[in-house]
């Protein structure tokens, strides 16, 4: 599955190490986004239809696909509950981070 | 076999181009550029040259669409002039500091205000920080060849810099002259194909054109400002080989005539150097020890060529078709800064010459050379000084 | 008969080609353009100018696009992607899609030349504009697709002002009058209706013009969860359209019927709290002006539904 990710970032310690350009290999990540957040979103398996609408709305990509339900990435989600909002059967709650 | 043709400037540049095989050319009209890419256009009808060939509808978007063109790999060209040149200034900078070897032929032009089409070098001397490799052309021949050099100088993966060929408006890019061009089976075996690691590829995904934080951005500009100074090797060597390859050599960063022995040198850029050369023949036949130091590529500047040019006793002038309002002419503040930097105290005097197409007479250039002799015995002369101004000051 | 070219959610590829971005959270943009690339797939060559979407994706050494994408100078995405275009097809490349994502600021005003030019070259690029009606990366000024009566940094609004006095730009029907090969309107809130419409400019050969609505919960002020749903009071409220051009002309994908009133739609966000009865009627009678218009001229193929299944 192609998908940026968070890779071993050494800085670079000569010019010679710099890249040209600039250019760099696409989707090479060094941090993720979760300290955006002051809530998380929960889904219970139970009420999810697996509509894949949160999948779909997440403007992050932070929702993915697991077998006929769905997932959060809790290293990429940003809390901005797009995904418990538009839930049409409540399957998400928005839980205040400790 | 090289074939002999009558050709101007322009029309040179466009041949020399033809030659190279680029990919992509954008083309956006501006005089005295217009008939480089009119006869461009008039190949592609042919089908003497295979290119995609874009009509944009601004120099800004002619020097943006070229960038994403090279982003991609391909070998591109544009053209342009003075007020295109300016347009186009924010992409000069962009595409220099992305590092995509795109070359350009500039027509030396004079920049408005007030509106003049005729020719002057104000308009790619006062962009001389933008980061491109800057070379002017004396003639027709000179301008062909420089076409296939650049591409072979701003594709070397030590460079990948931008290249802009500068030809004087109207006196050089209208001026019919004999050429010789090379075939392509020649050229080819000069001019390798375009190969960048660095360009956008489906196989290879990169991210180009990124932004970067203080952290690094010293960084990324000092590498750009190291492979430009490393772009002077391989600018001797290109000429060099393509001497061997195709049969003429322009002498590297600068040319030189008779400065070895000089009494008096002076330093210019473009095709007013056919005149000095003129000239300095003249006053050698007198018993006058001129010279003549052409400089062809301004940017990486040729700072030890020019150091080498001073020696006790002589006297130094530099001719230019610019002013630095307020200031002097540029080529005179690069050529003293050299000088200092080398710990070289000659007599420099700056002419600033040509501007909005006024013509420089032989007699103009004696005059300099007058002024020279002064200044190295000791007598006082104005250092900067307006050359044929029709009025009294 | 039409060809549909609709996808469904459930078959959109796994793949994130637009992932690990520093948007602020609730961002429409980012939705556009994630949505929009797993549409168009790994072979794509994306252009972005100075904007929110590019000044969140691409900061050294942190890469959020999984494909090959490039910033362009401000007022020159359309250039670029015609550039990307001739060197592609020079080259002989197969199978890929150039696309490029400006913001409203990007399209309407700086970019408006170039993309007038690449329009009228016909190039095959997909240009798609997500408009959250402002300057937002530069913190939230006035473009020429700012809103009446809306509030931003260079139209200040209560005590120091009544926020922009001057109406959108109708960036649809400028593409249209070009004679564009395919424009379509599109909002972050009706997302197979977006995705229908990206997979047809994916298959278009010239030019295609996709404008997103793409609320912004920083420069719109409100609550980030709320993004989808106040796309949707835009459309039910008839201040956002979704319909399309081609060859025959426009064609309206939904009609709301009764619009619901414009209130609901304002007073929903911070930007628009200082607008009293007369510059609502002001607005009131624009939209009512134009949709007479929509109505009475433009073909209606009812495609939109409420929930969202296209």
């Amino acid at each position: 599955m192609i998908k940026p990710t968070i890779q071993p970032y050494k800085r670079p310690c000569a010019i010679s190490e710099y890249p040209v350009g600039p250019s760099f290999k696409a989707g090479h990540l060094v941090s993720g986004n979760s300290n955006y957040r002051t809530s998380r979103p929960v889904i219970s398996d139970a009420a999810c239809i697996g509509c894949l609408f949160c999948y779909a709305a997440c403007p992050d990509g932070a929702i993915f696909r697991n077998e006929k339900k769905v997932r959060v990435d809790y290293d990429f989600c940003k809390g901005c509950g797009i995904c418990a909002r538009e839930c049409k059967v409540g399957a998400i709650a928005m839980v205040k981070e400790e | 076999m090289q074939q002999r043709l009558f050709l101007s400037g322009n029309e040179a540049i466009a041949l020399g181009v033809k030659l190279s095989r680029p990919h992509v050319i954008a083309a956006y009209p501006i005089t005295p550029q217009t008939v480089a890419v009119e006869r461009l256009a008039e190949m592609m009808q042919s089908g003497d040259l295979d290119a995609e060939y874009l009509h944009v509808e601004s120099e800004h978007s002619a020097l943006s669409a070229m960038m994403g063109a090279s982003a991609v790999g391909a070998r591109t060209f544009t053209a342009t002039s003075s007020q295109g040149l300016i347009y186009m200034a924010e992409c000069l900078h962009y595409a220099s500091g992305g590092r995509f070897p795109i070359v350009m032929m500039n027509a030396n032009r004079a920049l408005a205000l007030p509106w003049s089409i005729y020719g002057d070098q104000r308009d790619s001397l006062s962009l001389l920080d933008c980061g491109w490799i800057q070379v002017y052309a004396e003639d027709a021949q000179e301008s062909l060849d420089l076409v296939i050099q650049a591409y072979r100088i701003a594709e070397d993966k030590r460079v990948l810099t931008p290249v802009m060929i500068n030809l004087d408006g109207f006196v050089l890019t209208h001026t019919y002259e004999p050429v010789l061009v090379p075939d392509q089976v020649e050229v080819d075996s000069f001019l390798p194909s375009y190969d960048n690691p660095y360009a956008m590829n489906l196989d290879n995904p990169k991210n180009v054109g990124f932004s970067s934080t203080p952290q690094d951005t010293m960084e990324f500009k000092y590498q750009q400002h190291a492979a430009m100074l490393d772009a002077k090797d391989i600018i001797r060597e290109v000429d060099a080989a393509f001497g061997t390859c195709l049969g003429r050599r322009y002498g590297g960063l600068v040319s030189n005539y008779w400065t070895e022995d000089a009494d008096c040198i002076l330093i210019t850029l473009g095709s007013i150097a056919g005149t000095v050369r003129t000239v300095v023949d003249e006053l050698r036949d007198h018993g006058f020890r001129a010279g003549l130091c052409r400089i062809r590529y301004m940017r990486p500047f040729p700072e030890d060529e020019i150091a080498e040019l001073a020696r006790p006793g002589r006297a130094i002038g530099v001719l230019e078709k610019d002013i630095s309002f307020g200031f002097e002419g540029t080529v005179f503040t690069n050529v003293n800064s050299a000088l200092m930097k080398a710990g070289m105290q000659v007599p420099v005097l700056n002419f600033i010459a040509g501007l909005g197409g006024r013509s420089i007479s032989r007699g103009d250039i004696r005059e300099a050379f007058t002024d020279l002799e002064k200044a190295r015995t000791g007598e006082s002369v104005r250092n900067v000084r307006f050359v044929n101004l029709g009025v009294a000051t | 008969m039409k060809t549909d070219h609709g996808i469904r959610i459930p078959d959109l590829t796994n793949d994130e080609y637009f992932f690990g971005h520093k948007a602020c959270g609730g961002c429409g943009g980012s939705l556009a353009v994630r949505l929009s690339l797993k549409v168009l797939g790994p072979r794509t060559f994306a252009v972005l100018p100075a904007g929110c979407m590019s000044a969140v994706g691409f900061i050294f050494p942190q890469m959020a696009f999984a494909i090959n994408a490039m910033i362009s100078t401000f007022p020159g995405t359309a250039s670029m992607l015609s550039g990307i275009a001739a060197g592609a097809k020079a080259l002989g490349l197969k199978d890929y899609a150039v696309v490029g994502f400006a913001g409203d600021g990007g399209t309407a005003d700086i970019g408006l030349q170039a993309l007038s030019g690449a329009i009228d070259r016909n190039d095959r690029i997909i240009y798609i504009c997500y408009d959250n009606e402002a300057y937002m990366n530069t913190g939230i000024q006035k473009s020429g697709l700012t809103p009446l009566g809306a509030r931003t940094t260079t139209t200040p609004a209560g005590s120091k002002g009544t926020g922009s006095r001057t109406v959108k730009k109708n960036m649809f029907e400028i593409v249209a009058a070009h004679g564009i090969s395919y424009a379509a309107t599109a909002s972050v809130g009706f997302i197979p209706d977006l995705l229908r419409k990206v997979n047809k400019a994916k298959q278009t050969t010239g030019t295609s013009y996709i404008h997103v609505f793409a609320p912004c919960p920083t420069g719109w002020e409100y609550e980030p969860s709320a993004t989808l749903q106040i796309s949707r009071l835009a459309v039910a409220s008839g201040l956002w359209y979704l319909a399309e051009y081609e060859n025959d002309g426009f064609s309206l994908n939904h009609d709301p019927g009764e619009f619901i009133p414009l209130r609901d739609y304002l007073s929903a966000q911070g930007r628009f709290k200082h607008l009293g009865e007369d510059e609502i009627n002001v607005i009131e009678r624009n939209r009512d002006e134009k949709w007479k218009k929509i109505r009475r001229d433009w073909k209606h193929e009812e495609r939109t539904s409420q929930w969202q299944f296209g």
